[in-house]
């Protein structure tokens, strides 16, 4: 069994989900981003997911937005994304819109992510319909593969989605974009009933999670929980090195016992 | 030509696009088979061209202007003399009948310029829609006036102010829009760009143009024309002309793109004759971009040519050869502007401008046994204070 696998495999045994926590490569910089990873895990973070910025992202909210533009402005690219990756001490994916990946070359692309230490990659505006070479690169790297599916999904196309993931399903908790909610809508856990009925890989929900009472929720009918724009929105309010982190740390800490059920 | 299940030009085109729009994509092709099938449907977008939008447009020959481009004979398809003065209301009328089919009453549009957020938000004053039009924040400053009809007639205008502030952000931003309330509303996109079905549905309302040019001018001369010009942007004016006559082997298909300072400034927006394959905003197209696959900014002294994508219907006929492109500077389009002001009487968009200026380029080459058709896809009154700048004319 992969990582991701393993990962999965002994958060059930532990009767816990899986907490994911992301940030965008090189954002605030390339030093503070390692050190901000390491505060996550510190804390409890049990996956880490690298955004790879991009000029264009139209699934990401103001917050997200805000670190791709600063991550480019700090001239972040592939092989920056790929020193982060090589940089965490746990599980690592890859979070990236298709261009950059395409444009890196996508055999190149899954092999020296698979280098640096990365085991998988979320593509979230890669349809099944384009992923004939992502599918032959990642199973010839074995890199894990993570589709996003949302709560307009149907039915027959779920299956078709979640039949080519491996590692877990990416279920969009709302229709909408990445950023902060205060409150989430009942349709995450239809989604993931529905996900369950046609597929056994395990499932982690995302979008709009910030905090203990939602990951709580969360954990209760997923296997992960995934937490990015809060852990970004500490880096923007925070200048500080240290005391931005000590507040990462107090995050993962919260999440981390939220999806203990 | 046709496109596969899945919305491809060769290897160009398709759907790059968030799972939580595929629903929505499917929906709206098969809203749009069924409309094109539906003699109804037809009727009802014939009569609105009819009896508002003004078609036929008619034909202008343009005697005088001929001078400056090798004595060639130029015909000019009057869309400028369109409501709302361009080609655009076009596909707005027709994407509007299409929302109301689906039983979406909200539409959200991207504007540069400002055209299309006009042509949107007329279509929704007169069909009953709601409207949100996003423009990015440098072109609602450049664009006062645009904003204001925009308001007038109804709609919400909402400044962009991520990324460059321009038409690339305002699609991002409406893409945003769209993938949270698309139970609700239709994303009434203006180019032949972005996911399938856009590229084939945009091209489907626009083709009247080359249907109505090409019997306009087989009737006007007996024959078919030696070259067929249009401006390309996103490339919806010049696929609505062209693709009545890619069956046409005779005929030369020539886009022109705004090459800005000039393509060795970098300063352009000609993505196919400057730019390189890549995936921007669902499609894969040509596109100006860095080593990164980051998008370039674009630059053009035309708000509606200033985009670093294309339409990959373009991206295919570019590179099968059907169709050839070339780059028109900014200084070569305000000259063919000036030119056809004071030749015909007719000032053009500074867009459409970049068109004239290619057939004064080819007009030279064929010389005065050529019969040129030109796509005049917009009229200038929105440009006037741009091009009262530019040629030192005091306001």
């Amino acid at each position: 069994m992969n990582l991701l696998g393993q990962s999965f495999e002994i958060a059930r045994e532990e009767n816990r989900a899986l907490l994911i926590g992301y940030l965008t490569a090189g954002f605030p910089n390339m030093e503070r981003c390692k050190s901000a990873i390491k505060a996550m895990i510190d804390g409890g973070v049990d996956l880490i997911e690298v955004g790879f910025p991009y000029s264009d992202p139209v699934m990401d909210g103001p917050v997200i937005q805000q670190a791709s533009e600063i991550a480019l402005a700090n001239g972040v690219g592939a092989k920056e994304v790929f020193e982060i990756v090589a940089s965490s001490t746990v599980p690592t994916l890859v979070m990236s819109y298709w261009n950059p990946i395409e444009k890196f070359g996508v055999d190149a692309f899954a092999q020296e992510l698979r280098d640096a230490g990365g085991c998988g990659v979320i593509t979230p505006d890669l349809t099944i319909e384009e992923s004939q070479d992502w599918i032959k690169a990642t199973q010839d790297s074995k890199l894990d593969r993570v589709y996003v599916v949302a709560p307009s999904t149907r039915d027959a196309r779920l299956s078709k989605v979640t039949s080519n993931c491996s590692g877990f399903i990416y279920a969009a908790s709302l229709m909408g974009v990445t950023g902060t909610r205060s409150a989430l809508s009942g349709a995450a856990e239809s989604l993931v009933m529905r996900i369950r009925e046609v597929s056994k890989t395990p499932v982690a929900v995302g979008l709009g999670v910030s905090n203990g009472q939602q990951a709580s929720e969360i954990a209760k009918y997923a296997d992960g929980v995934i937490v990015g724009s809060a852990f970004i929105k500490l880096l923007l309010e925070n200048g500080d090195e240290q005391e931005a982190n000590r507040s990462l740390t107090a995050l993962s800490q919260e999440l981390s016992e939220a999806v203990r059920r | 030509m046709s496109t596969d299940l899945v919305g491809h030009f060769g290897k160009f085109g398709g759907r790059f696009v968030p799972e939580a729009l595929v629903s929505a994509l499917d929906e709206l092709a098969q809203a749009h088979q069924s409309a094109q099938e539906d003699p109804d449907f037809q009727f009802e977008l014939m009569e609105l061209h009819r009896t508002y939008t003004g078609r036929p447009s008619i034909i202008t020959e343009a005697h005088r202007f001929s001078a400056y481009a090798g004595g060639a004979r130029i015909f000019l398809k009057r869309e400028d003399l369109n409501h709302t003065g361009s080609h655009k209301i076009n596909n707005v009328l027709g994407q509007a009948l299409i929302t109301k089919r689906m039983g979406k009453k909200r539409i959200i549009a991207e504007t540069g310029a400002g055209q299309h957020g006009v042509a949107s938000a007329t279509a929704a004053a007169l069909l009953g829609l709601e409207c949100v039009v996003y423009m990015g924040e440098e072109d609602t400053k450049r664009q006062a006036l645009n904003v204001a009809r925009m308001k007038l007639l109804g709609a919400e205008v909402i400044p962009v102010t991520t990324g460059s502030r321009t038409l690339k952000d305002a699609i991002n931003e409406a893409m945003r829009d769209w993938v949270t309330n698309v139970e609700t509303t239709h994303y009434l996109l203006g180019t032949v760009a972005g996911p399938d079905p856009f590229p084939t549905m945009v091209r489907d309302f626009h083709r009247i143009i080359g249907d109505e040019a090409r019997a306009q001018i087989l009737e006007l001369t007996g024959r078919l024309p030696d070259a067929v010009l249009a401006c390309v942007g996103g490339g919806s004016n010049a696929i609505g002309i062209f693709s009545a006559f890619i069956g046409d082997k005779s005929v030369r298909l020539i886009g022109l793109e705004a090459g800005g300072e000039g393509l060795d400034s970098g300063k352009h927006a000609a993505t196919l004759v400057g730019g390189t394959p890549g995936v921007l905003h669902g499609t894969r197209t040509y596109v100006l971009q860095d080593e990164d696959g980051q998008t370039k900014e674009s630059h053009s002294i035309s708000a509606g040519l200033d985009y670093p994508g294309v339409g990959p219907e373009h991206a295919y006929l570019y590179e099968s050869g059907r169709a050839e492109y070339r780059a028109i500077t900014d200084k070569e389009a305000m000259e063919a502007f000036a030119l056809l002001s004071k030749s015909e009487g007719i000032i053009p968009a500074i867009e459409t401008a970049h068109a004239l200026a290619g057939a004064i380029k080819v007009g030279k080459e064929l010389g005065e046994r050529a019969n040129f058709l030109i796509n005049l896809s917009g009229r200038g009154d929105k440009d006037v204070q741009t091009a009262a700048n530019y040629f030192g004319i005091p306001l």
